[in-house]
């Protein structure tokens, strides 16, 4: 037996477009979600909620064999992960009573209802009572699916014409009582006409992203795209840690845009620890869903998750998620905006460095020439910056495999902030 | 070999069959697997001008090939080692790597302190190469012709580099098989299944090398008849014979004293049995030596199975040649290692066999060593001398004109001896450490010069 440990004094829950969560990790659609016998295992892990895997229309959609495959790294970590699943497999009927079921069992829970079925009026007239009825906490709507629903004229095909996604918000918000979550496919040009559309049609929330069109990598040996089915692959879709900084940038867009302002957002994509969580959460999101960090290493990462975020808001003198959820938006701008008089200047800590020449190949050969390489008398060597010429790229200090040994350092230049906008260099100038 | 031990007891007396010894003579360090390659591979910070490639005495471009392995491309990693070091399989198991490359690894100064497994990934490239053809081709035929005295690391790559710029090659060889100290003189768990001579056949694969057995320079052979005959000569003789303590009880040059012996012929005996049960054990036994070929003999002796093995040199720790690496190796084996102390006498029973030694202990005053005055006595019933190796002379003595170096051949930074046409290296010239890997980059130095000045005397004439 483990003894009882301090817990740090803050309050993780969470009420997200009306709904309550004990704490904003939820487990995103998907196969984590597909049962009743995944999501209880969920729960009983810590998770504050999930969102059961998409259902659609009977007869339930067949999936082919071998679904998944991935970009790994040099020591086989999953960077990315791609799938050519499709929404839930199982009949309409046996989901509806297992998520009858679980939300009696976990009443505190958030259950979140996935929903696919055709563009068409009725059929969303017909699907949204019987979700409804199951006791279900809020809906989702899954317009994003990438691969396969397309063809058939649902999922990412809805979610890329704005039209088609306030017309469907829309309906939900007629047929059902339940908060609408409206989830974004990341395969647009510009997230801001989807997210407004939905906000058009009425959406409580929108999530996002799903997952990416992707083609993870060839077997070249049968010159063949993996995964692969018999002798042929397709396109999947590409989520996991790669895929964060995409979804990141996407939250942050509706996160300032003037027309979805104060919509709630749940982040998804590439969340993998709570410093992930956290980062979304500074940039607006009010909760995070999670898919392949959990299809990788089991329910238990929430622990850590819960644990890490609770102790980090602590030290920070955070008691609720409120209290920095969008911190980080308004310093998330335009580039025209940039103060163009800001001035960083790399700085190598000689005590740390291990002299392995990398900074000064990368800064010589693709940048700046801002390197010196000098060797002394006994053949030591050593790398400086070379102030004059460096113009605070960051390169060498992303290079540098020893943390902390370059830094940038901003230099006090006694000029006020000028933007591009203001900068006598512009020849578009808007002169004042 | 072994005959002035002949009075002492068999590796294999009380009942330790061969297959047994054998096993305490596996690799010293296990390959690497697959996978652990690749995690290896994966710590290369892949440096600019990198340090190692500096400390590599052959040159070998090793961050390159290391990205090479975790590119999953070992054929292009095993040519990117060979075309530098043609040798670079033994290299692998036997350099020194703590001094050489993997001492200069930046990783060493990095929070892990820990250096990249470089030596083992270069064996790992080696081992699992698969060329359907040899790696370099041979260039059109020159028409010259040259001796390689010598099939040592030294001679096997000063003639495969001269062979693959077109020369034909003819090796001159004493003993009866190639290799020099990778088949005799490296510690058997170093260079184990036949390695020194599986890797001479692939060398040997790029054609136009030649090798005649049983000759030797200065018996059945002299240089001025290898000259006539040639364009251009090579030695790659190493260092033939061992030094002497010239203590009393030593007995006269040419003499045997039962139970006294250099180290070298006893490693050379013990390399080339096909049954360690056979070789004479000294239960007591005492090595004289602080370099790496004295821990080899105290370590091998240690693992037939002797009781009490003791290293004896006469300056401190911090002097000894033998590198930290080497030192834990021994003392791992439960050899002891007695230092400041100066061997004074080899005491001898009534039989007039090695019954022990005495030592003079020893103490340094300003850097000078000096005695103490005490002495110390060891019993031994076999003694090993591991003092330094030196150039044959007998065999030499007959060649004008070659002018030594502290005892060595000398040579210019060309390696050309004073004798015109006629080149060295390897540990018969002054030039470097005396290390398998420094001989292979002499071998091959020296075949680019011999090749520069045969293509500068074709232009000429
Ligand atoms: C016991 C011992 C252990 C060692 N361990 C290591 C180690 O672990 N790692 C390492 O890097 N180095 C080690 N060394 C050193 C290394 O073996 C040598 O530096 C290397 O072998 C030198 O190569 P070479 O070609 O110059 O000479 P050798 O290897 O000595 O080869 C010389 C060849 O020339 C032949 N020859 C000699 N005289 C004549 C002649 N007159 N006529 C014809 N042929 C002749 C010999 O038979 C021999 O084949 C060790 C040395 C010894 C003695
Ligand atoms: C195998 C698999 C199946 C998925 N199925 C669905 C689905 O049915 N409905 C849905 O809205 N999203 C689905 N997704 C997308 C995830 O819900 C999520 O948006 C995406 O994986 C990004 O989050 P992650 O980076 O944490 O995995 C699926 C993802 C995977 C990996
Ligand atoms: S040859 Fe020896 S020193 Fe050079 S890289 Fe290989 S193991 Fe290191």
């Amino acid at each position: 037996m483990k003894a009882i440990a301090k817990r740090p004094d803050v309050d993780l829950s969470i009420e997200f477009a009306g709904i309550k969560s004990p704490n904003p990790f939820w487990l995103a659609s998907a196969p984590p979600t597909d049962k009743a016998y995944n999501v209880e295992r969920a729960f009983e892990a810590g998770w504050g909620g999930v969102v059961w895997k998409t259902l659609g229309e009977d007869p339930a959609p067949v999936n082919v064999s071998s679904r998944y495959s991935a970009h790994f790294g040099k020591n086989r970590e999953v960077l990315g992960f791609n799938n050519i699943e499709l929404i839930t497999d199982r009949s309409l009927e046996t989901n509806l009573r297992e998520i009858t079921e679980v939300k009696q069992r976990w009443p505190d829970r958030a259950l979140i209802v996935s929903i696919m079925v055709p563009c068409v009026e009725e059929s969303w007239k017909a699907i949204l009572p019987r979700v409804e009825a199951t006791g279900a906490d809020g809906i989702e709507l899954n317009l994003g699916c990438p691969h396969g629903m397309p063809e058939r004229g649902m999922g990412a095909a809805v979610g890329q014409n704005p039209d088609l996604i306030e017309q469907v918000t829309r309906w939900c918000k007629t047929y059902s009582r339940l908060p609408v979550i409206v989830k974004l496919t990341p395969n647009i040009t510009d997230i801001r006409e989807p997210a407004r559309a939905a906000l058009r049609g009425g959406a409580d929330a929108v999530s996002l992203i799903n997952t990416i069109n992707s083609i993870t990598s060839i077997d070249l040996d049968h010159m063949v795209a993996r995964p692969t089915v018999g002798h042929q692959s397709t396109h999947g879709g590409y989520c996991g840690a790669a895929v964060k900084p995409i979804a990141m940038n996407m939250v942050a867009e509706i996160a300032r845009d003037p027309a979805t302002r104060g919509l709630p957002i749940c982040g998804i994509g590439g969340v993998s620890n709570w410093h992930d969580a956290a980062e979304f959460v500074a940039l607006g999101a009010g909760a995070v869903q999670v898919c392949t960090a959990a299809m990788l290493h089991g329910f238990r990462i929430v622990e850590e998750m819960q644990d890490g975020l609770a102790r980090w808001m602590a030290e920070k003198g955070y008691r609720r998620l409120s209290d920095f959820s969008g911190k980080a938006v308004p310093h998330t701008t335009d580039w025209k905006y940039l103060d163009m008089n800001f001035q960083t200047i790399a700085h190598i800590d000689q005590d740390q460095c291990i002299q392995c020449g990398r900074c000064y190949i990368a800064c010589e050969d693709t940048s700046h020439q801002s390197i010196a390489k000098l060797v002394d008398e006994a053949g030591a060597r050593r790398y400086e910056v070379i102030e004059e010429e460096c113009v605070g790229c960051n390169l060498c200090q992303i290079t540098c495999p020893v943390e902390g040994c370059i830094t940038m350092v901003p230099q006090e230049s006694g000029k006020p902030y000028m933007s591009w906008n203001e900068d006598p260099r512009n020849p578009f100038r808007e002169s004042a | 070999m072994t005959d002035s031990l002949d009075h002492l007891p068999r590796a294999g007396d009380g009942g330790r069959d061969a297959a047994s010894l054998e096993a305490n003579f596996r690799d010293l360090h296990p390959p690497l697997t697959q996978r652990q390659a690749i995690i290896e591979s994966q710590r290369c910070l892949y440096c600019y001008d990198a340090p190692c490639i500096e400390a590599c005495p052959s040159d070998i471009d090793i961050p390159r090939f290391i990205r090479e392995i975790s590119e999953d491309n070992i054929n292009g990693a095993a040519q990117t080692i060979l075309e530098e070091n043609i040798l670079g399989g033994s290299c692998a198991r036997v350099c020194p790597t703590e001094i050489l490359c993997e001492q200069s690894c930046v990783r060493n100064h990095d929070a892990e302190c820990q250096p990249v497994l470089i030596g083992l990934l270069q064996r790992h490239a080696i081992d699992h190469m698969h060329f359907t053809e040899h790696p370099f081709p041979r260039a059109a035929d020159t028409g010259r012709h040259v001796a390689v005295v010598g099939a040592g690391p030294a001679g096997l790559s000063c003639a495969h580099r001269l062979a693959s710029h077109g020369h034909r090659v003819t090796i001159f060889e004493a003993d009866p098989r190639p290799g020099g100290l990778n088949e005799y003189g490296i510690a058997r768990y170093k260079l184990v299944d036949d390695y020194a001579q599986k890797e001479i056949d692939f060398l040997l694969e790029i054609g136009g090398i030649e090798i005649h057995y049983g000759q030797q320079l200065g018996d059945n052979l002299d240089l001025a008849t290898l000259k006539r005959d040639h364009d251009a000569v090579f030695l790659g003789l190493g260092l033939g014979t061992s030094r002497r303590l010239g203590l009393a009880g030593e007995g006269a040059p040419g003499v045997a004293t039962p139970g006294l012996m250099p180290a070298t012929d006893y490693i050379r005996t013990l390399r080339e049995t096909d049954d360690l049960s056979t070789l004479p054990l000294a239960r007591r036994c005492v090595v004289i030596g602080a370099g790496n070929t004295a821990i080899d003999m105290a370590v091998q002796m240690a693992r037939l199975g002797a009781d009490e093995v003791t290293l004896v040199y006469r300056r401190g720790i911090d002097a000894m040649p033998a590198t930290g690496h080497e030192q834990e190796i021994a003392r791992a084996n439960g050899v002891k290692i007695v230092t400041w102390a100066r061997p004074e006498e080899i005491l001898l029973d009534a039989e007039g066999r090695v019954a022990g030694m005495r030592f003079a202990r020893t103490q340094s005053r300003d850097g000078t060593l000096m005695d103490t005055g005490e002495t110390l006595e060891i019993a031994a019933d076999g003694v090993f001398t591991a003092i330094g190796q030196a150039l044959d002379e007998a065999h030499l003595a007959a060649i004008p004109g070659l002018e030594r170096e502290g005892g060595k051949v000398h040579v210019d930074g060309h390696f050309r001896t004073d004798l015109p046409g006629v080149y060295a290296g390897g540990d018969c010239i002054a030039l470097g450490q005396d290390l398998t890997v420094q001989a292979v980059q002499h071998g091959k130095l020296a075949a680019q010069a011999i090749h520069q000045d045969l293509m500068a005397q074709q232009e000429v004439a």
